[in-house]
């Protein structure tokens, strides 16, 4: 932690202690000030990365924009200001009132909902943890890694899982822990450590940024669970409401199979349609009411983000760097073998 | 005449009146606001965290880590051992970075600073250099030079550097053949412990005879003979119970030996070598304080150049070294926290950092922390402290 972390740290303290506990309206206090804050990653291509323009573009930072959409209608995905955090400062700086949504590929663990003081709003992208080493080692099972250096990133799972992952093998290894994913990448390109370890949809990522990506590989083991979803403080359930029904709208237009974006235009009028559909697009019934917002809540977020496959396709999907296919993969929609499921809008 | 006597009566004693009560209430009521606000805020922290379900207290430190640390020197830690446990090994890695980086800085800053007074130019001219170069450089940029620049062009583990079969230099660190004792080594242990006693003994015997009779003795090399000689000949019989295990590699790393990784070589060089500049600062000024009269006399009783640097210069010069030098220790101490930024697993690294994130109790580690530096700077400076009383011009 650099110095200038501590301090920020400190702040964020000094906040929980100053700071009365009327933190508790989140909505009133976004619609006052005009945006949504939102935490986000140092940069990790696909889920939360800046563009070549300096715009914040990821399957992440979608949700953000989603929910801004919800709140404050035509135009709203781009009320949205980021905070790019480092693994270790995400939980206090949320928890400390900086930003209201931490959509930053954070893993929903027993722990950490229940322990500080935080809430999960549905999963965004599954994954699992995959272990990189360069070809030329001859490795081709995580189960021979015995000895070997790991370089990984301070304050995640990652750093837990690994640690169990070789004591129930019975194998030795060196931790080489690093507070910033672009200095594990470095220490591992180096040749510091043999093995670069976190997210596989991470380990795909940061390999493209690696001098020569056709030198490594991603192992075959999966040796963790990771579902990945935004955080909300724990104590303002109006507020993880919004958040977690916001995503589960773009994840059940995904389920029925319709077109977000300008198609929405046509649907909206289009009288023919399921109820289901005039429900969510708020033309019947007043579901956007029961969260605090308005009729047309997820029309917007579907109309200005798209839905949950658009996401996915824009960022991680078989066309990207990434190049993250979703059919088979735990992200394809329930339908298709896949855990993309949406608990119903009704 | 008439005296007035209501005069001279002294004033009646007004309790509300008197300076030194004043004093006191006001005293007083300082210390209950900043006792109270301090409280205010704790219980204020402690509802907030309650009212958010964020765990406090300091029960966490019995909990299993179920994390590794990289680098133990000293003492075990696995994932099964708990959070304290990794406490433990943070502030002992701190320690140990913070002592060698003390021992190596005095030595270079001493070195530095006498060399910048010589009158050998080239002398001069490279310790001005070095002074005014490390010390205007901040120091985090020093570690990543060391760091990423420096000890990142070293060849992988399997080429090596390779020195004579016992020496290994790579990216994963440096491995140095460590001595294992055998049978009969507890022999060579007690006599060189002996030796170290009658070493103690002939100093002060000389010491009490250069009193008495004006006559030296070579303390110095009559203790080095005291104790190599003995030392050689009970290992000699005992077939020299020790022996070098030499570092191996086998599969990714080397296996046996002592190993320095790169982290806390990077973490010493970029320490020491930085604050060195200061120290030779510090040990110019000392010595450019002392009265030229002083050495000229020295000379005038034909002492030579070293006699007086080592019997007049330095002892005078360490009476205005001592307070600024304990400020460098001090700055080299809190300094070593920056290991958090070449994943070297210190205090901070360790415990404000990974425990920290896996807790979540941020207000109680943090504490701890805070505190363990406040600990280790005042030990410092006690120790420091003593030095200077014990160096000081003493009246007598």
């Amino acid at each position: 932690m650099k110095i200038s972390n501590v301090l920020k740290l400190f702040t964020s303290i000094l906040m929980l202690s100053f700071g009365t506990s009327a933190i508790a309206d989140t909505l009133s206090d976004t619609l006052d000030r005009g945006n949504v804050r939102c935490g986000v990653s140092q940069g990790l291509p696909g889920f939360s990365n800046p563009d070549a323009d300096g715009n914040w573009v990821g399957i992440d930072v979608d949700v953000c924009r989603a929910v801004a959409a919800a709140i404050f209608g035509k135009g709203g995905d781009d009320k949205v200001e980021y905070f790019p955090v480092s693994a270790k400062e995400r939980f206090t700086k949320l928890t400390a009132g900086e930003y209201d949504i931490l959509s930053r590929n954070t893993t929903w663990t027993l722990s950490r909902d229940a322990k500080i003081g935080l809430t999960f709003n549905g999963v965004n992208f599954y994954d699992g943890q995959g272990f990189m080493v360069p070809k030329a080692l001859g490795v081709t099972s995580a189960l021979e890694l015995d000895g070997a250096s790991v370089c990984v990133n301070t304050g995640t799972t990652t750093e837990l899982n690994l640690a169990d992952f070789f004591r129930a093998n019975g194998m030795s290894y060196e931790p080489v822990v690093f507070e910033k994913a672009d200095e594990v990448l470095a220490a591992y390109d180096s040749g510091r450590c043999d093995v670069h370890t976190t997210d596989k949809s991470g380990l795909a990522a940061q390999r493209t940024k690696l001098a020569q990506p056709d030198e490594h590989m991603v192992l075959g083991e999966t040796i963790s669970k990771e579902p990945l979803g935004p955080v909300t403080r724990e104590g303002d359930e109006p507020w993880s409401d919004i958040v977690f029904w916001t995503l589960n709208a773009l994840i059940t237009w995904d389920e029925l199979g319709l077109e977000a974006g300008d198609a929405l235009k046509n649907i909206v009028g289009d009288t023919s349609q399921t109820p289901e559909v005039k429900r969510i697009l708020g033309v019947e019934g007043d579901q956007g009411g029961h969260l605090g917002l308005d009729k047309d809540w997820a029309y917007w977020a579907l109309f200005e983000v798209g839905h949950y496959g658009d996401m996915y396709e824009r960022h991680v999907g078989a066309n990207t760097p990434l190049a993250l296919a979703r059919a088979g993969s735990p992200n394809a929609g329930w339908k298709n073998g896949g855990l993309i499921y949406a608990p119903p809008i009704r | 005449m008439n005296i007035r006597t209501d005069i001279i009566k002294p004033p009646k004693q007004d309790i509300f009146k008197s300076g030194k009560f004043r004093s006191i209430v006001v005293q007083i009521i300082v210390m209950v606001l900043v006792i109270g606000s301090i409280g205010w805020i704790i219980n204020n922290a402690a509802t907030n965290m309650a009212a958010n379900g964020i765990s406090h207290g300091f029960a966490f430190l019995w909990e299993t880590s179920f994390f590794d640390i990289g680098y133990l020197p000293f003492i075990e830690h696995t994932a099964s051992h708990t959070y304290f446990n990794a406490f433990i090994v943070g502030l002992l890695n701190t320690i140990l970075v913070a002592v060698l980086g003390i021992f190596l800085a005095t030595i270079v800053g001493f070195l530095v600073g006498i060399g910048r007074l010589s009158n050998n130019w080239l002398v001069a001219r490279f310790c001005g250099f070095y002074v005014e170069a490390l010390r205007n450089i901040p120091l985090l940029l020093q570690l990543f030079f060391w760091y990423h620049a420096v000890l990142r062009v070293l060849p992988r583990a399997k080429n090596s550097l390779n020195f004579g079969d016992s020496f290994y230099l790579n990216l994963k660190g440096l491995f140095l053949p460590k001595p294992i004792p055998e049978v009969g080594f507890n022999y060579v242990l007690l006599i060189g412990v002996f030796s170290i006693i009658s070493i103690i003994f002939l100093y002060f015997w000389s010491k009490k005879r250069q009193a008495l009779t004006g006559q030296q003795f070579p303390v110095f090399y009559a203790s080095l003979a005291i104790f190599i000689i003995p030392v050689l000949i009970v290992s000699f019989l005992n077939n020299t119970p020790m022996y070098l295990e030499d570092p191996v590699l086998k599969g990714f790393n080397f296996k046996g030996g002592i190993r320095l990784i790169p982290e806390l070589v990077a973490l010493l060089l970029a320490l020491s070598l930085y604050t060195a500049s200061f120290i030779a600062e510090n040990v110019r000024s000392g010595i450019l304080a002392i009265n030229k009269g002083q050495i000229e006399a020295a000379n005038a009783v034909g002492l030579k150049r070293i006699p007086i640097l080592r019997l007049i210069i330095i002892p005078q010069a360490m009476r205005v070294i001592i307070p600024p030098l304990t400020s460098q220790y001090l700055n080299l101490t809190k300094n070593s926290s920056l290991a958090v930024a070449i994943a070297y697993p210190d205090l901070v690294h360790v415990f404000a950092g990974t425990a920290l994130m896996q807790t979540g109790q941020a207000v109680e580690i943090l504490a701890i922390t805070m505190s363990v530096y406040l600990t280790l700077s005042i030990t410092i400076s006690l120790l420091m402290n003593w030095y200077n009383r014990a160096m000081k011009l003493k009246d007598s």
